[in-house]
């Protein structure tokens, strides 16, 4: 599904704080499975992320997706294929305040001008899929955390996308929504999505959904022949 | 092009959503805005009326005046003075004309006495003792039809005289202040001697030849000073002109402080939108997108704010006979004739206004998010 | 799927509340009325011509050259008949000494002080 080849990433490049995130990465992806990576905080997993994603650009290698070259694409064509493609859960949500749990969730899909009313009714079953039917007109900040996640989730999923990325999505629930947020990674599994996320919490790394973990040092993959 | 409109109306969707968090303070702006906008549409739409107006009403003024001056004032014009003109070649017509002004201690207003030369008004003739006034006049003294008044002349005498009908309403703008009278009755009471008149009033044969003739007259009468009508016509150009200017210029404090307090609210961007836009396009907008739908907030906000100011400054000016600038135009004036002007709109003006209004705004909106839009996506990953 | 058919009745309900829409029709009939004002502007001009005729006229006969605005001083009344020594002075450009008499109106203890002599009579009626 997505191949990366000897992806290096300098950030600050040039200047007296140069600093190399990622330092030769060789990583397969696979369609439909659940793929985590894992290694302490400063280990390069988002920036790899964030990569995988389109959102950034490689200082060097090859990102291939369902084998076509995009790390040469320019921004627009990017954008596009992040939007079709990926759905992102990020560690602080990100949801915008004051508009309502409904409005976050549409986002994504208003620079794609489809038909407003089919967006409107695909909003709001994911909210019922997610148990938020009832708070969809409240703004995001009235919500729990819990439900902020659940909205967020709800956004990554608007524009229907193959592959989920997800950074830290537990670092702020307790253990039993990290469970009810692993059970809604299984039915997305199951959905047929491809999910890659990133974590050092024992709960997901260990989880069973996980079908495979990766772990990152200092932007390597130490047991890159695993 | 379906897909286009869809997307641009989900853009304003997201817009409107993001103004209505701040419900007062972006219903304050667009209000007070709005205000700015009718101040000034007011301001155009009443002066450039006004001056149109005048050229038309006063179209029909005498092309030449010629008044006399005597070491550097006013004088009558004396006996003998007429016959002199007459002798000029392509003068048509000439009057010997008699007007000047009554101050009424009673209502501490001042009245325009004239008499008509032949003593008629719309071939009615002004008998002994009866006058013909003007409505502002009839309205400040309660006049009407049949009733006695008297003025207290400068010689000391007191005069009576019986109104004898009102100038029409319709007329005020050039009327409001006249008191007629025939020519006997206002020699006497000012004690203006036969023969003698306030100025001249001539008409010429070729139009084209105004500025020739008055160019001889003023050899064979060194002592004359001639007023042409296209004078008459520019004075009131430039009176409307700079009236209007001192309007603006004292408008303009209040446009500055709007356009800071604009400035302010459009371009300083508060971290919090900072984050909203990189959580945009983390989220897949694009640049474009994001300016897009910040453009539409400034066109939005603008084109309402224009639209809301301009229908209540046309209101305003027609409707209302320009009620809150009544006291600028009226300065001191005890009488102020009633008029409803006929509406003249410039379709030139409303394009600039409309220019000047809208587009600084809409720019003001989108210059600043620029910056804010090139962050990379991943910013709000790494922040 | 219970709750989803749920949420389509409720769907369908607010669906008409689009802020767009709102705002549209709004601007829909801010737009009129700006279009409205032209018309009016067309008619009230047809229905004038009486009016303007009638100072027309009077301005004909009379020999009238100016408008009656300003009335408060007889340098003011007629500024294009002005004369030399008068705030207009005979150049049309000339301005008018004080601005400020278009906004604030003489004090009335000075009206009534500085008034000439002449003027404080009583009432001639």
């Amino acid at each position: 599904m997505i191949k990366l080849t000897n992806i290096r990433k300098a950030y600050n490049q040039g200047q007296h704080n140069e600093f190399w995130a990622l330092n030769g990465i060789d990583l397969d992806i696979e369609a439909n499975k659940v793929t985590a990576l894992s290694g302490p905080s400063g280990s390069g997993k988002s920036t790899l992320l964030s990569i995988v994603g389109c959102m950034a650009r490689p200082t060097s290698g090859r990102v291939q997706l369902a084998g076509r070259d995009i790390s040469g694409l320019p921004e627009r064509f990017l954008t596009d294929i992040r939007r079709s493609t990926f759905g992102f859960i990020f560690q602080q949500y990100n949801l915008i305040k004051g508009l309502s749990a409904r409005d976050n969730v549409m986002l994504p899909a208003y620079p794609l001008g489809g038909d407003w009313r089919a967006l409107h009714e695909r909003a709001d079953m994911l909210l019922d899929t997610f148990k938020l039917g009832h708070r969809c007109h409240a703004p995001v900040e009235w919500l729990s955390g819990g439900e902020q996640q659940r909205v967020a989730i709800a956004r990554a999923l608007i524009n229907d996308p193959l592959v989920v990325i997800a950074d830290e999505p537990t670092a702020n629930l307790d253990t039993v929504l990290s469970r009810e947020f692993l059970s809604i990674l299984e039915s997305l599994k199951q959905q047929g999505k491809t999910i890659l996320l990133s974590s050092h919490d024992s709960l997901v790394v260990e989880s069973s959904v996980v079908d495979r973990v990766v772990r990152l040092r200092d932007g390597h993959l130490p047991e890159a022949a695993e | 092009m379906k897909t286009w409109i869809g997307k641009q109306q989900a853009l304003i969707d997201f817009t409107l959503s993001s103004l209505s968090r701040r419900k007062l303070k972006n219903f304050g702006l667009l209000l007070v805005y709005a205000l700015i906008v009718f101040l000034l549409a007011s301001v155009m739409l009443f002066t450039h009326a006004l001056r149109r107006e005048a050229a038309l009403v006063l179209k029909n003024t005498p092309e030449v005046i010629v008044q006399r001056m005597v070491a550097g004032r006013h004088d009558l014009i004396p006996p003998g003075y007429i016959e002199k003109l007459g002798r000029i070649r392509g003068v048509q017509h000439i009057e010997g004309r008699l007007w000047g002004y009554f101050y009424d201690p009673v209502v501490r207003a001042n009245y325009t006495f004239m008499a008509p030369t032949a003593g008629t008004i719309n071939e009615i003739q002004i008998a002994d003792s009866e006058i013909v006034i003007g409505a502002a006049v009839a309205r400040e003294r309660g006049l009407e039809h049949g009733n006695l008044i008297s003025f207290r002349s400068y010689t000391g005498k007191l005069f009576v005289f019986t109104v004898a009908s009102v100038l029409p309403h319709d007329a005020e703008l050039v009327s409001a202040d006249l008191v007629l009278l025939n020519p006997a009755d206002y020699r006497a009471f000012f004690g203006i001697p036969a023969d003698h008149y306030t100025d001249i009033a001539l008409s010429v044969a070729n139009p084209q030849e105004v500025r020739n003739i008055a160019a001889k007259l003023s050899e064979t009468l060194p002592d004359a000073r001639l007023i042409l009508r296209e004078e008459v016509l520019r004075t009131y150009e430039s009176i409307f002109n700079w009236r209007e200017g001192i309007v603006l210029v004292l408008l303009s404090g209040s446009i500055l402080a709007f356009a800071i307090f604009a400035w302010e609210k459009a371009s300083g961007l508060s971290a919090e939108e900072k984050r909203e836009i990189g959580i945009l396009k983390a989220i897949g907008w694009e640049t474009g997108d994001v300016l897009k739908m910040k453009f539409w907030e400034g066109a939005l906000v603008s084109l309402t704010a224009f639209l809301l100011g301009y229908v209540a400054a046309y209101w305003h000016v027609f409707h209302f006979s320009t009620a809150l600038f009544e006291p600028v135009l009226k300065g001191w004036s005890v009488l102020y004739p009633r008029f409803e002007l006929v509406p003249v709109v410039d379709g030139f003006q409303v394009a600039t206004l409309f220019f000047f209004t809208v587009f600084p705004y809409t720019v003001a909106t989108i210059v600043p998010i620029w910056r804010a839009a090139i962050t990379d996506p991943d910013a709000v990953m790494r922040g | 799927m219970h709750a989803w058919s749920a949420s389509q009745g409720s769907s369908a309900l607010h669906m008409p509340s689009r802020k767009s829409h709102r705002v549209f029709a709004f601007l829909a009939i801010c737009l009129a009325l700006f279009l409205l004002t032209f018309a009016d502007a067309a008619m009230r001009r047809g229905g004038s011509a009486d009016v303007l005729a009638t100072s027309e006229r009077l301005v004909a006969q009379l020999g009238l050259t100016d408008l009656c605005l300003f009335t408060e001083a007889r340098y003011t009344r007629h500024p294009s008949q002005a004369d030399l020594h008068s705030a207009f002075q005979d150049h049309p450009l000339g301005l008018e000494h004080f601005p400020s008499g278009s906004l604030l109106p003489p004090p009335n203890n000075l009206a009534a002080s500085y008034e000439n002599l002449d003027r404080k009579t009583t009432s001639p009626d």
